[in-house]
């Protein structure tokens, strides 16, 4: 049945897209599940986790800079590329291929502003501790 | 004055005749369109075709190839083409010639195109493995709110301006817009003859599909997981191709009205002999079809609270059929959704669509012109060949005959952009080179 599988398949651990490259396309998850991580310089922070049906790598599709994160295979996972040139040409002959991609950015623009409000918040309460602390000591 | 109230609006009813792809793809569109803007529709597909029955009770008829444009749009609209509908992924096709044959392989290595049957598959198949290709698109349309009428339509009349469709059990239903999507391979055209429409048929051409059962194996062994295109000196033959599908290959010839001559001198060929198991018998096969495909556009494929959208209307001259009914389908929900349902509407903002696909085939004529002329001589073959094999070796980026064959033959990009490749001057001084060589070499 795996005949009519589409796209490329990539194994556990094996990188997609890596941090700092040049990109000229984007990606949609057929089966299985990559995570996006930011190479520090002495560590890796993993940002998300992206599954079936989800897309990554969209910003290279709008912008001209490198890729700003490292994307890995989650176990075997199979992706197919969208080229820019393909994608850009049919936007322009149907905008509303763009829904959906609109769709997306717009629910992760209110799931980080959800992480940076929670981290500020964390951030607050450390460098103010609660004065009945005090009053304990 | 009237033309103005011609909206969509909550309660708002539509009507879809023929439920393949365009079908499908139009009712998908709106029911989304329609979500997205709060607007509640109701919507029926009339389709008697029953998509889990093998052979013509749930085949529409095509050489099934989904083109890489295709499969990326799809994916990127939220539609996955799963493993259980797509029969094969295609990452790569062979062309044949008596000069010799060149693998080209696709550019990033992945299987981007998809080898599907209509239906779930041909007339004597034992075990349905796959899921029929319309079959899978139906089902995402019901998923959004779309109703099956397995009924075929006997008669449309017209009250109060809309359109009242009978199909033989049913009572009649109103609709505020008839999308039609018939396809040209059925009787449907005579529903219209008395609705006084500015519309006219697309001119056509019989074309030819059959289907050998070879077996996973077998398949895998000879034809793998490439096209295999023919270029052969054979009157009238524009294109053949040998797919590769789950079991079954299937050989699709398109030209001027294939017949019987033709496909013995095409089958009897060593070149297609070849890419069978030895002493295989090329005159039985397993299912058979010789479905028209249009040739030309309608003459006006839309009129108030009407839109014929698909091969009925406008399609791609000879490749990527439903590639062009997700195209046309695509612009006609868009106008409904936002623009309204005159005939203002849709010349405004349906037909600029189907225009650049009519203009695009013109391309597309000069470039089967030029493929007829390059079948017809044997030194412009060789250097066709010659070009591609070393572009192929080189592994580098400038693949300029492999790409426009590539494109030609899968349809995967549009005729005029890969006209404008073979006026390139480095493509034309490597083909000149070639074609040089190929007559003193």
């Amino acid at each position: 049945m795996d005949t009519g599988a589409l796209g490329k398949v990539y194994q556990n651990g094996e990188v997609i897209v890596r941090q700092g490259e040049v990109g000229d396309c984007m990606f949609v998850i057929q089966e299985g599940e990559v995570e996006i991580i930011a190479e520090m310089e002495d560590c890796e922070v993993r940002l998300a986790v992206r599954k079936e049906g989800d897309f990554f790598g969209e910003m290279a599709i709008f912008e001209r800079d490198v890729r700003m994160a490292t994307v890995r295979a989650l176990g075997e996972v199979r992706v197919l590329t969208v080229d820019k040139k393909n994608f850009l040409r049919r936007i322009h002959e149907d905008p509303s291929l763009a829904f959906r991609l609109v769709e997306t950015m717009s629910s992760r623009i209110r799931e980080l502003s959800e992480e940076v409000a929670q981290h500020k918040e964390t951030r607050e309460q450390i460098e103010e501790p609660d004065p009945c602390d005090d009053q304990i000591e | 004055m009237e033309n103005q109230n011609l909206k969509l609006d909550d309660g708002s009813r539509i009507g879809v005749i023929g439920g393949g792809p365009a079908g499908s793809f139009f009712s998908i569109f709106v029911l989304d369109m329609a979500r997205r803007m709060g607007i509640d529709l109701h919507l029926d597909i009339y389709e008697p075709r029953d998509y889990t029955s093998p052979g013509p009770k749930g085949c529409n008829m095509c050489g099934g190839i989904i083109s890489e444009t295709l499969v990326q749009n799809l994916a990127t609209e939220g539609i996955n083409l799963p493993p259980s509908v797509v029969q094969r992924g295609i990452d790569s096709y062979v062309m044949h010639m008596d000069v010799g044959s060149v693998r080209i392989d696709t550019p990033l290595q992945e299987k981007r195109i998809g080898a599907v049957h209509r239906g779930p598959g041909p007339r004597d198949v034992k075990e349905i493995k796959w899921a029929s290709f319309d079959g899978h698109l139906q089902s995402l349309a019901i998923g959004r709110g779309a109703n099956i009428v397995k009924e075929r339509v006997s008669e449309i009349g017209r009250v109060d301006g809309k359109f009242q469709i009978k199909s033989r059990s049913g009572s009649p239903e109103t609709y505020d817009l008839l999308a039609v999507a018939t396809g040209i391979n059925t009787g449907a055209m005579r529903l219209f003859e008395n609705l006084d429409l500015p519309f006219e048929p697309p001119s056509t051409t019989k074309t030819f599909i059959c289907e050998f059962f070879l077996g996973l194996d077998q398949i895998e062994q000879i034809l793998g997981s490439s096209m295999h295109v023919f270029l052969l000196d054979l009157p009238r033959l524009e294109f053949a191709a040998i797919i590769p599908k789950g079991d079954y290959a299937s050989v699709c010839m398109l030209g001027d009205e294939i017949d019987k001559e033709l496909i013995e001198s095409f089958m009897g060929s060593n070149e297609v002999k070849d890419r069978f198991p030895p002493q295989w018998n090329l005159k039985v096969f397993n299912c058979q079809c010789s479905p028209r495909i249009a040739m030309t556009s309608a003459r006006q494929p839309f009129d108030d609270r009407i839109v014929f959208i698909g091969d009925i209307g406008v399609t791609r001259l000879y490749k990527d059929g439903i590639g062009a009914a997700y195209r046309v389908a695509k612009a006609a929900a868009t106008t409904v959704i936002f623009q309204g349902l005159s005939g203002e509407d849709f010349k405004e903002h349906y037909w600029p669509t189907c225009r650049n696909i009519e203009i695009d085939n013109s391309i597309g004529k000069i470039i089967f012109m030029v493929t007829e002329l390059i079948q017809k001589s044997k030194i412009a073959r060789r250097a066709v060949l010659r070009m591609t094999a070393a572009e192929q070796k080189e592994d580098g980026p400038q693949m300029r005959m492999s790409t426009v064959l590539w494109d030609t033959f899968t349809g995967s990009a549009p005729y005029r952009e890969i006209f404008l490749r073979t006026l390139h001057p480095v493509f034309l001084l490597r083909l000149f080179g070639n074609l040089a060589r190929s007559l003193f070499g």
